[in-house]
Order: structure tokens, then C-alpha cells, then sequence
């Protein structure tokens, strides 16, 4: 008797869902930027994180569990980034549409060639990802394949808006592809010119504009480097060095401010992803600045 | 192609051949046949022509396709091949075991129990000196694209020998509509923030005065759960589970094994970006057949039933939402509990019994710097006294409020690995006990993700 009361009172007191558009999911901001590029204003796009956060170490949320219960479509980078909170938010979410497998589910690395394999798997090598660097974002040209799959998924899921999310796509295509040459172009200077990273997720920014990386802060990946590491690392530039330390907006700066202030090598803050600082608010923007920042440190 | 050459050129030496026996109609059919021949070849020579073209323009790069692709081909052949391999293990769960123990030193070894309460096997503190906790075995992975299952063993060494509990053993449904899920099997009951974390998860050694008290530190069993989640833009959850009713609160399977249910509902959200909640309230109503508490060798034994109210809030912070330099978590719960029926104290006559006990802890969890946590916790219990026919049995409280204070620092130099030191100011006694831990959480292999 008490569980009917309880329930119709339920009933009563909860507000009627308001379906009003596709809803996009998006594990990241960079993927939350390209759904809104080839949805526009067909689709909602929800984002699940932030460029001052780690997408490693984001907690499953009770928002981001009722974001996930109304997604039509859940985009990710995959490849082990989100371990640590996407599986049990699908788990949830009570819900079958962005469960792996389905159309739903939008794992970019899974058509994006990937970097880094570990040639073995070991967790005295710090937190290692099987199947590759997941940090695909900072090379413009992975969003090439990323934004075919998303939009054929969109097509495929959205049949009444497929004509729209076509021509999105075929614009944006055509838009980036100009972009991409354009940024090669002033980027030529960079050509070989060596660096530090701070946590090696600049992979793909490296192998794309041929940077060459001398050092990376943390010695582990996902393990913050100790004082005899960071020493260690200083004397190696004394004798290689850089002309740049990257990191992003998200990590800690405390590190790349030590190595910093003894080797004399300008720390350069990249924006990472969309909305890591004020300049990029969109995919167009977010490689604009890399470029830019990238440029004030050109031998 | 080859062969069509062949054939023409068989057919030409063929001609004369032909012409000499002198039959017209013969020379007509043939003349055709090549003329069809040369068609044909005509066909395949075009469409090798145009696909010429087409490499060619491709190759001279003038698209931007061209420019912007190309170098994409060169990247995966830097992988190692043997990731690619097939393993005949490809298939299998993922896997992972916890390995938890330590060492602790006690002010006193007396063990009093905690005076005015029915407690189960597992409400006391771990044995003083080196032990080791629950070892942990997990298995889990989707069964198809319908179902998940997950599998725990927790191996524990008790009065000298080993024992295996089977911790969990539920499937859960991954494809049902309009926002509900079914779990069937053994699990950890969805009521309470805490009763839903394994236990390595927990953030002290020891559970909190309520859950080790009402709970024997986690309601686990077997029955069928269902949720069903709002489509709401605040997180809004409501389960029910009817079960078997054999741990402990519960005990003897009452009600033919379905003994016991729950109702919870919970909800929570992001206040800005650095903060977040979640606030729940849970019931359960379950039947104790003969249920033993208090002292292994003289146990008393209740008859009757337990309901079981909890409310419980859960408060986190992380600057900018990163929780990796610094977070701070705020986790509280009030209980309430009666119990009612018949109990019978060791080698005496049963008492009518029906009293209310309520019991609360709150805790702090502050992430000072990467891998370093520091927490406080008070915990304790309130009752009534049942009235003098309990003078001198268990139930009798003699006027004290059990409480527990705990202070704890703990060091993780990965997610995997964690060490612990702990206090307790124990005085769920009357007389007071100092308790210190040491402890050790390792986790190998597969580590599925923590809930929030």
C-alpha cells in the first residue's frame, strides 16, 4: 500500500520531460564543438567536461548521469581516456541508446590512426593506455574522419534532419580542409623545433607539425614527476635544450614554472581543447591560437 | 586478360583453317564473335584509362584532400604489431583483485561489544595486530548488448581458516526503456550512500557506528532490484528491491525467502562548476527469524521485525571541477531503526521488545595535494533504554551513547595502490579504547570505475 502512495505521489511531483531537440552527449568539449558544427541547431549538445579538467579523472556525477539518460547520442574519444567514469555512467544512465555498440555510441578513436601503442602493457609504466595515446585532439586533421562518423551517425539516427547534417558536414569538410593547409603553412617555421611536454598529451600536435619532443615532465604518464625527476630533467637541458615547455590549461603549472624559472625556457600555456582560454571557443579558434602561441617561440 | 589473347589468337591461326573447309555461315559466326571480342576489349581498355586519370590527378595533389590526408597513412605503421594479435582471452571479463590488510594496536583488547544494541558478525573492530582484510576477486563484463554481469569473491581469513563469500553475483540489464533497469542476483542494497561502495573504496578502515550497527557494515542480498531514472535535467533516481531477507539485518529467509524490501529515492546535482550533491532517502522493512547477535558463543536471538530509514547527503568540491590538485567531500547520514518482536537474551526466557534507535555519522575528506588525503569522522549512536526488564542483557545500555572519532591520512602514489594510517577514539564502550591502523589497499588488474 505504501509503495502505490509513494509512487503516485511520485507522479504528481515530477516534472514532464521536454524532449526538444536531438540531445549529443559529448565526453569532451572538442567533440561537444564539432556536434554543434555539423548539428547546428538541430541538435542539444551537452558536455561532460571542461578544458581546466582532466577528462582522465572526472567523477560520475549524478549531472552527468541524467545528462546521459536523455542523450540520443553519446560521443567520446574512446580509447581509455574516460575508463575511469564513462563505463558507469552508460551503466546509469538506464539508457540503451549510447550503450557500446549501439549507433548511439560515437568513439572517435576508433577511426583516428593512433599513436604511442605501448608495446607492453604495465602499470609500473604509470597509467598507460592499450590502445594508444587517447589525446587525438590536438591534431586538426583527426577531426577529418571524426566529423564523417558523426555525421553519419547523426544522418543514420536523425533521418528528418539527415539532408541538414549532409550539407553541415560537406561545409564544415571543405572549410577545415582549407583551414588545416592554411595552419601547415605558417606552422613551416616550427619544422623540428624541440620541446618539453608536460604530460604526453601532445602526441599528435608533435607528429603534426614536426616539433620535436627532448623531455617530458612527467616521467610516468598520469603520475606527477618528483624532484629528483624534475632535476634530472634539468640537467638534460642543459645539455638539449628546448625552446618551449607545453602544458595545458588543465594541468598543474607548478612543475613547468619550476623547470621554468632554472632552465630559462618560456613555458607555453595551449588552449588544448575548446574553451581553454579566451581565443578558443571553437575548433577554428582552438588551432588559430595553438598556431599563434606556438609561433611567439619559433627559433 | 592473358587468356582472352589466347583465345583471339587461336581464333585468328584458326581463320584459314576455316576458310579452306568453305562453309560461309561458319566464317559469318566467327567474324562476329571477334567483332563482340573487340568490343569488349575496347570496354575494359576505357575504364583502365579513366582510372588512370584519376590516380594521376590524385597524385599530383592539387585537392587539399590530398594535402591534408596523405600523412594519415603514414602514422599507423609506427604500432607494434603484436597488439593487433588475436588472443583466445580477447572474450574474457575484465579481472581485477584488491588486496586490502594492515596492522593495528589497540589500547585495550577486551572486546565489550557495543552495549544496548543487536550487532551482527561483522559490527566489530578488525582483530588487533597484522591481518589481513578482505581480499578481493571481481570479474565483470557485458553478457551481450541486453545484459552486464558482475562477479565478487571476498576471501577473508575468520577464526583461523579461510573463508570464501560470494560478495556479488548480479547481472543488470542494459537495454530496457523509457529509463528503467532491472538487477537480479546478490548485491549490495541500493539503500544508503555508502552501503553501494565495495569496501576498498571506503575512505576510513572501519564503517561508521550506523552501518556497522544496522547495517553489520553493508546490507548484502538476493532478490531483484529496479530503478528508474527521471528524464530530468537534476539527477532524480527511484529503486525498489524485494529480497530474500537472509543478511544481516534480516535473517532466516522470512516470508517463504522474500523477506525484505527496499525503497529509495535520491537525487543531486552541480552547483557551479566546482561543487556538486547528492542527497538520498532510503527505507527498508525486513523479517528476523532467530537472528543471533552480540557474542559468537552466547548469542541472544530476536524474532520480529526491522524497519530502517536513512537520509543521507553527499557534498563535493573541486576547484574549476578538477578534482586531481584538490577536492574536498562532505558525506553525512541519519538513521533511524526499530525493531520489533521478541528477543531473547543467551539462556533466558524471550522479552517482548520494541524500541527505536537512531544513529548518525558525518566525515570529511580533503585532498590536500596530489595523492595525499586527510579525513575526520564522528559517528554514534542514540537509544532509548527498552525498559528494566533488559537490565543486565545486552540491550541494556546503561546510560552511555556510543560515539567514534577517527582521524585519517592516507597516501595513493597511483590510483592502484593506497596506504593508510588511522585513528579511532573508540568509545562505543564505556570504557574508552584507542585504536591505530596501518592499512594497505592494492588493486591489480582491471579496476572498474568508482561511484560518485
Amino acid at each position: 500500500m505504501l509503495k502505490h502512495r509513494l509512487f503516485l505521489l511520485l507522479m504528481l511531483v515530477l516534472p514532464l520531460p521536454v524532449q526538444a531537440a536531438f540531445t549529443v552527449f559529448a565526453c569532451e568539449p572538442e567533440w561537444a564543438a564539432l556536434a554543434t558544427e555539423i548539428g547546428q541547431s538541430h541538435v542539444k549538445v551537452i558536455t561532460a567536461t571542461t578544458a581546466q579538467q582532466d577528462p582522465h579523472a572526472i567523477q560520475a556525477r549524478p549531472s552527468l548521469i541524467a545528462g546521459l539518460r536523455k542523450a540520443d547520442l553519446l560521443i567520446c574519444t574512446g580509447a581509455g581516456l574516460e575508463t575511469g567514469w564513462l563505463p558507469l555512467l552508460q551503466r546509469r544512465a538506464n539508457n540503451p541508446a549510447v550503450q557500446n555498440g549501439q549507433p548511439g555510441y560515437v568513439e572517435v578513436a576508433s577511426v583516428v590512426p593512433m599513436l604511442d601503442r605501448p608495446a607492453s602493457l604495465d602499470r609500473v609504466h604509470g597509467d598507460v593506455h592499450a590502445q594508444g595515446n587517447p589525446h587525438i585532439q590536438t591534431d586538426p586533421r583527426n577531426f577529418i574522419p571524426a566529423a564523417r562518423l558523426l555525421s553519419e551517425r547523426l544522418q543514420q539516427l536523425d533521418a528528418e534532419n539527415a539532408e541538414a547534417y549532409r550539407n553541415n558536414h560537406a561545409a564544415f569538410d571543405e572549410r577545415w580542409r582549407k583551414a588545416i593547409v592554411d595552419w601547415q603553412q605558417r606552422a613551416a617555421p616550427l619544422q623540428g623545433m624541440p620541446v618539453v611536454v608536460q604530460h604526453r598529451s601532445w602526441v599528435y600536435l608533435l607528429h603534426w607539425l614536426g616539433l620535436e619532443r627532448v623531455a617530458t615532465l612527467e616521467k610516468k604518464p598520469g603520475l606527477p614527476p618528483s624532484s629528483a625527476d624534475l632535476s634530472a630533467l634539468l640537467a638534460q637541458l642543459q645539455q638539449q635544450p628546448a625552446r618551449a615547455i607545453l602544458r595545458a590549461a588543465y594541468q598543474n603549472e607548478q612543475a613547468a614554472r619550476w623547470l621554468s624559472e632554472r632552465s630559462d625556457i618560456p613555458v607555453v600555456e595551449l588552449p588544448y581543447t575548446v574553451g581553454g582560454n579566451a581565443e578558443s571557443g571553437n575548433l577554428f579558434g582552438l588551432f588559430d591560437d595553438t598556431i599563434t602561441r606556438l609561433l611567439t617561440v619559433q627559433p | 586478360m592473358n587468356f582472352k589473347m589466347v583465345v583471339l589468337t587461336a581464333v585468328m591461326l584458326a581463320e584459314p583453317v576455316v576458310c579452306l573447309a568453305g562453309e560461309a555461315s561458319e566464317i559469318e559466326r566467327i567474324k562476329q564473335e571477334l567483332e563482340t571480342l573487340r568490343q569488349s576489349y575496347q570496354q575494359h581498355i576505357e575504364a583502365l584509362e579513366t582510372r588512370i586519370e584519376m590516380l594521376e590527378n590524385q597524385q599530383a595533389g592539387e585537392s587539399p584532400a590530398a594535402l591534408v590526408e596523405a600523412p594519415l597513412v603514414e602514422a599507423p605503421a609506427a604500432e607494434p604489431a603484436m597488439v593487433a594479435q588475436d588472443r583466445p582471452n580477447a572474450f574474457n571479463p575484465q579481472i581485477g583483485v584488491v588486496l586490502v590488510g594492515g596492522v593495528s594496536s589497540y589500547s585495550s583488547d577486551r572486546d565489550q561489544g557495543i552495549p544496548g544494541y543487536m550487532t551482527g558478525d561483522e559490527a566489530g573492530p578488525p582483530s588487533e595486530g597484522f591481518s589481513l582484510g578482505e581480499s578481493e576477486l571481481n570479474m565483470q563484463a557485458s553478457i551481450d548488448d541486453k545484459f552486464y554481469g558482475n562477479f565478487t569473491l571476498a576471501v577473508a581469513d575468520e577464526d583461523g581458516g579461510t573463508e570464501v563469500e560470494l560478495e556479488e553475483a548480479w547481472f543488470q540489464t542494459l537495454a530496457l526503456p523509457y529509463g528503467l533497469a532491472v538487477r537480479g542476483g546478490r548485491f549490495f542494497s541500493g539503500i544508503g550512500y555508502r552501503n553501494q561502495f565495495h569496501r576498498h573504496a571506503d575512505d576510513f578502515v572501519d564503517r561508521s557506528l550506523p552501518y556497522r550497527v544496522f547495517l553489520d557494515t553493508q546490507y548484502i542480498d538476493d532478490g531483484v532490484q529496479l530503478t528508474w531514472l527521471a528524464p530530468t535535467d537534476q539527477f532524480l533516481e527511484f529503486g525498489a528491491e524485494w529480497l530474500r531477507g537472509e543478511g544481516f539485518p534480516a535473517s532466516g529467509a522470512g516470508d517463504n525467502g522474500k523477506g525484505a524490501w527496499t525503497l529509495f529515492a535520491r537525487t543531486g546535482n552541480d552547483v557551479g562548476v566546482s561543487h556538486s550533491w547528492q542527497a538520498g532517502l532510503s527505507w527498508l522493512s525486513a523479517d528476523a527469524n532467530d537472528r543471533s547477535s552480540g557474542d559468537e558463543n552466547e548469542s541472544d536471538h530476536f524474532t520480529g521485525d526491522i524497519d530502517i530509514a536513512i537520509a543521507d547527503l553527499v557534498w563535493k568540491w573541486a576547484p574549476g571541477g578538477n578534482p586531481n590538485q584538490r577536492n574536498f567531500k562532505l558525506e553525512t547520514a541519519w538513521f533511524w531503526q526499530n525493531q520489533d518482536g521478541v528477543f531473547t537474551p543467551y539462556d533466558e526466557d524471550g522479552l517482548s521488545y520494541d524500541e527505536d534507535q537512531t544513529g548518525w555519522y558525518v566525515n570529511g575528506i580533503y585532498q590536500f595535494r596530489p595523492q595525499w588525503h586527510i579525513g575526520l569522522r564522528a559517528s554514534g549512536l542514540d537509544a532509548d533504554s527498552p525498559g528494566s526488564a533488559f537490565d543486565g542483557t545486552s540491550l541494556d545500555t546503561d546510560g552511555h551513547d556510543p560515539r567514534i572519532y577517527s582521524a585519517m591520512v592516507d597516501w595513493s602514489p597511483s590510483e592502484y595502490s593506497r596506504l593508510r594510517l588511522q585513528y579511532d577514539l573508540d568509545e562505543s564502550a564505556p570504557k574508552t579504547v584507542d585504536r591505530l591502523y596501518l592499512q594497505y589497499i592494492m588493486s591489480l588488474g582491471a579496476h572498474g570505475a568508482h561511484r560518485y
